[in-house]
């Protein structure tokens, strides 16, 4: 019992950050199904919807500001995907991921030029930052709150992809991309529903990430976009289920090792994870497999 | 002149639940021309990546001049899966890697042309004597192996010369027109001094003046560097013209063998082209 | 062109930058500019070249290079930090455990080797991976690399996440230069060796290389490792330009820039990583500096610039780059002499003189 109390806390923020990891995996694995390419600026657009919400609510009351994060978020995604990716469809994937890394210089620079790099406060936003007690442990509501969420939106997107025609394109899409297209599938717009889903996911994740941790810089988006990534990988690219998975694994692993005082290595720990999981296994737990052929 | 030099024995090779190389026996002797023949589909290319160990055989066993290059028995997962023949009859597990089995001497050209598309027609014949030089990273970056490379120039200008490739040698090999493409990659098999060549329709794309000329060619590198050929090829002409002897393959299954004149009237190979009339 | 005569012009040329720098040593202040970008230009040419070896001409997606460079400069500061200093620096851990240091040359190729080595160790599982996990996974181990350097337990070696200083720099020019010139010089005579056409065989088609006898494991390696001996220099050489020494910087974000800057040089273009390294360093740091300050004309304040639009600016350049001009400054060619003849050959055309044939 006791040794369940005094690791409660840890456990309880491991769930906590893998419903978060797992939100912002979904957007790695699903642009990755489509168009195989690892969208190095999702962690950022993630930490844009962190700003957003300073800034909105700063002026805006909260139940406005909360769907106008949502809606800008998602927008910029849009955006992102048109003005940066899309004009590179036919190139090399390495073009494509350069322009994604460059996509992420970007966002991170501006983000710099607009807070002048300081590190702003989240708001509070009722009904998740207030303080709870859980078995004489004390955390944060969004602690709770996001798991629940998490498994909610996720079982709504697997519905979403196995039972609508928008759906079942974008599975088509992820199978073969030219014969999709030969079939009447408009690609272009399959794949702009695709980051629209991953910049509301991250949006999403954003709000209950930065309640819970209380402050944004330009580069807070860096390192929970990479392990979402991980996750997405440990989980199979391109599965869902798999990213979720994934995403709950690395966020308690992480926080386990925090728990154990080892906080220096509970980013190390996930990319060892990653790259244990890549030797062993390359496609990852629920992943599939590709061959080329000769 | 007419020892073996390949011997393939109950090759099997098993993707998932898909049998795509049956149980095939094949013998190849030196000196010979020996084509393997077959609908689309047939397996022949997979039989070509087993021999050359793009892929592991899931039973059977490859010999090539009397060593064993490839051995081995359903493993693993494929206990259960397996579903072809001769499950017990090979306990040696053998298993080369493609450069290995082109250092021993089987070098083969590709179905859809695989060239190093940046780099000129010269290089591309130069890399296979990468293997051949003796040298280490060492030694050619600071170009203590200049004897080797002048050797290994000199080899493949004249190598080129012989093609009537040397006027372009320095054009870009994805700047070549198709035939010529097709050449360098003959040449730049050659280049790796093979004693077996495994040729993968070599006449695709080509017309019968072209064919015609590749048939010619064909028989000259053999007679020229002492070799042996195991082709594949749906042009017959090409085929009936140069083979001495002759494999078809169907669903992965060897139907029928012999010489030119005994496969084309074999009724089984007739039955595998044509299909076979049903009853109405 | 006789390759004597490329000869001739290869030392004309290194003897005109020889001039060309000890004029600006000579006459422009310690305080200028130019020093910054010519030294630090320098040191990144070689890492961007070290990254095009593997990425441009082995065609293998890399992402360490930043914790290579990690591992050159701690292992060139540890070494030659003197000590009668180690007191001060490593004052956390008992002035420390290395009780003893190397001349710099010699750190300089142990920087190299430590990071030879771990590239090495590294490569044995995830060199069989393919493009895009390859990149996460070496990016990973970088990341990896930093936490341990950053440990408490190596403390008495590393200073944990406290600053290395006080190891001997540089205060010329000269020195970033001749020591990255040689280096590039090597990786120049091994990309056109044997081994060289090799990597590039790999890049076009592994499955064609492996048919040609390349051992893919082999040569994948080798060009990895040999990579990060130059990325291990490099790091030593910045370490040197820095003056100190943290975990902390060596960031991935790092790796980010050095691959933008192999990109915009064009992959496979050893002059274009070159000429970018020194575009890009002179563009963020000298070039567009003015947007960074607020300014007036008058009693107008221009809109817009200020602390942190510099980077916007060029962040936008490079997605213009990136999106526009894809094959980058030099495409896969290289800057050859033989392009001043082209050029000298044009004008004597236009204005009607004989050509001469050589």
């Amino acid at each position: 019992m006791e040794f369940i109390t005094s690791n409660l806390p840890y456990l309880l923020a491991g769930i906590s950050v893998g419903g978060q990891y797992a939100l912002i995996a979904i957007g790695y694995t699903m642009v990755y199904g489509i168009l195989r390419l690892i969208n190095f600026a999702h962690g950022d657009i993630f930490m844009v919807a962190g700003f957003l919400m300073v800034y909105l609510s700063a002026t805006l009351p909260i139940y406005v500001s909360l769907p106008l994060v949502i809606l800008i978020t998602v927008l910029l995604g849009f955006v992102v995907e048109r003005v940066a990716y899309k004009p590179l469809r036919t190139a090399p994937r390495m073009s494509i991921m350069i322009s994604a890394i460059g996509v992420s210089y970007l966002l991170q620079n501006c983000a710099f030029y607009f807070t002048s790099g300081l590190a702003k406060q989240y708001p509070v936003i009722p009904g998740i930052s207030s303080s709870v007690a859980i078995a004489g442990a004390t955390t944060k509501l969004v602690t709770l709150v996001t798991p629940v969420l998490t498994i909610v939106l996720v079982v709504v997107l697997v519905l979403l992809i196995k039972y609508t025609k928008i759906g079942m394109a974008m599975r088509a899409v992820s199978r073969d991309f030219e014969t999709s297209q030969l079939m009447g599938i408009k690609i272009n717009s399959v794949i702009s529903t695709t980051f629209i889903i991953g910049s509301l996911l991250a949006a999403v994740a954003s709000i209950l990430y930065f309640s819970n941790y209380s402050t944004v810089t330009p580069t807070s988006g860096a390192m929970p976009g990479l392990k979402a990534f991980v996750a997405a990988v440990f989980g199979g690219i391109g599965s869902i289920p798999g990213a979720v998975v994934g995403a709950f694994i690395i966020g308690i692993c992480e926080n386990i090792i925090k728990g154990l005082g080892l906080t220096t290595f509970s980013d190390a720990f996930t990319f060892a994870l990653l790259i244990i999981i890549l030797v062993a296994k390359p496609t990852g737990l629920f992943g599939e497999k590709f061959t080329d052929k000769v | 002149m007419s020892g073996n030099i390949l011997h393939v024995e109950n090759m099997t090779m098993q993707f998932g639940g898909v049998i795509a190389v049956n149980n095939l026996s094949i013998d190849v002797n030196e000196g010979e021309i020996v084509a393997l023949i077959g609908p689309n589909g047939a397996g022949k290319t997979t039989t070509f990546n087993c021999i050359t160990g793009v892929y592991e055989p899931t039973n059977g066993c490859v010999t090539f001049c009397g060593s064993t290059i490839a051995s081995n028995h359903p493993q693993g997962k494929m206990k259960k899966l397996y579903a072809g023949e001769n499950k017990g009859l090979y306990k040696r597990v053998v298993s080369h890697t493609p450069d290995q089995i082109t250092k021993l001497g089987i070098a083969r050209t590709f179905q859809n042309i695989r060239l190093f598309k940046s780099m000129s027609v010269l290089e591309n014949v130069l890399i296979a004597k990468h293997i051949r030089a003796r040298q280490n990273i060492f030694t050619a970056t600071f170009r203590l192996n200049y004897r080797e490379e002048r050797k290994a120039r000199r080899e493949c200008l004249a190598l080129l010369d012989e093609q009537a490739l040397l006027p372009m040698k320095d054009d870009l090999a994805s700047s070549l027109p198709y035939g010529l493409q097709r050449r360098l990659e003959i040449s730049r098999a050659l280049a790796t001094n093979p004693r077996l060549l495994l040729l993968d329709e070599p006449a695709a794309g080509m017309n019968p003046q072209e064919t015609q000329e590749l048939s010619e060619f064909i028989v000259q590198i053999k007679n020229k560097y002492n070799l042996t050929i195991l082709l594949i090829e749906h042009h017959m002409d090409l085929v009936m013209q140069i083979s001495d002897r002759i494999y078809v393959q169907d669903f992965g299954r060897l139907i029928a063998q012999g010489t030119p004149e005994e496969v084309q009237k074999n009724q089984h190979v007739i039955d595998a082209y044509l299909g076979v009339v049903e009853d109405a | 062109m006789s390759t004597k005569k490329k000869l001739i012009y290869t030392i004309a040329a290194l003897a005109a930058l020889f001039i060309i720098l000890t004029l600006c040593e000579q006459l422009l202040p310690a305080s200028s500019m130019l020093f910054i970008v010519l030294k630090k230009g320098a040191i990144y040419a070689l890492v961007a070249v070290s990254m095009n070896l593997v990425n441009g001409f082995t065609g293998l997606f890399s992402l360490g290079q930043a914790g290579f460079m990690l591992i050159g400069a701690y292992t060139y500061a540890i070494f030659t930090i003197p000590l009668k200093e180690h007191a001060a620096v490593y004052q956390y851990f008992d002035g420390g455990i290395i009780q003893f240091t190397v001349p710099i040359l010699v750190a300089l190729v142990m920087a190299g080797l430590a990071a030879a080595i771990f590239a090495f160790l590294i490569g044995l599982p995830v060199l069989r991976l393919k493009s895009d996990y390859l990149a996460i996974a070496t990016l990973g181990f970088a990341e990896i690399i930093r936490a341990f350097f950053q440990w408490d337990a190596f403390g008495p070696v590393t200073n944990a996440s406290n600053l290395l200083r006080k190891f001997p720099t540089f205060d010329t020019v000269y020195f970033p230069f001749i020591v990255s010139g040689i280096c590039i010089a090597v990786i120049v005579l091994l990309i056109n060796s044997s081994y060289g056409r090799a990597f590039k065989a790999i890049r076009d088609d592994e499955i064609a290389a492996e048919a040609m006898g390349i051992n893919l494991a082999k040569h994948k390696q080798m060009s990895f490792t040999i990579s990060s001996f130059f990325a291990g220099i490099g790091g030593a050489l910045l370490a040197m330009y820095q003056t100190t020494v943290q975990a902390g910087a060596f960031k991935s974000s790092m790796t980010y820039e050095l691959l933008l800057i192999v990109v915009i040089g064009g992959l496979g273009s050893v002059s274009g990583s070159v000429l970018a390294s020194f575009l890009f360093i002179a563009a963020s740091e000298w070039w567009l500096r003015f947007l960074d300050t607020d300014t007036y004309i008058g009693a107008f304040k221009v809109p817009l610039l200020g602390s942190g639009f510099r980077m916007v600016v060029f962040s936008v350049i490079i997605m213009i780059v990136v999106l526009f001009y894809r094959q980058g400054i030099m495409g896969d060619k290289e800057f050859s002499f033989g392009a001043f003849g082209d050029i000298r050959r044009f004008f004597r055309k236009r204005f009607g003189r004989k050509e001469v044939t050589k």
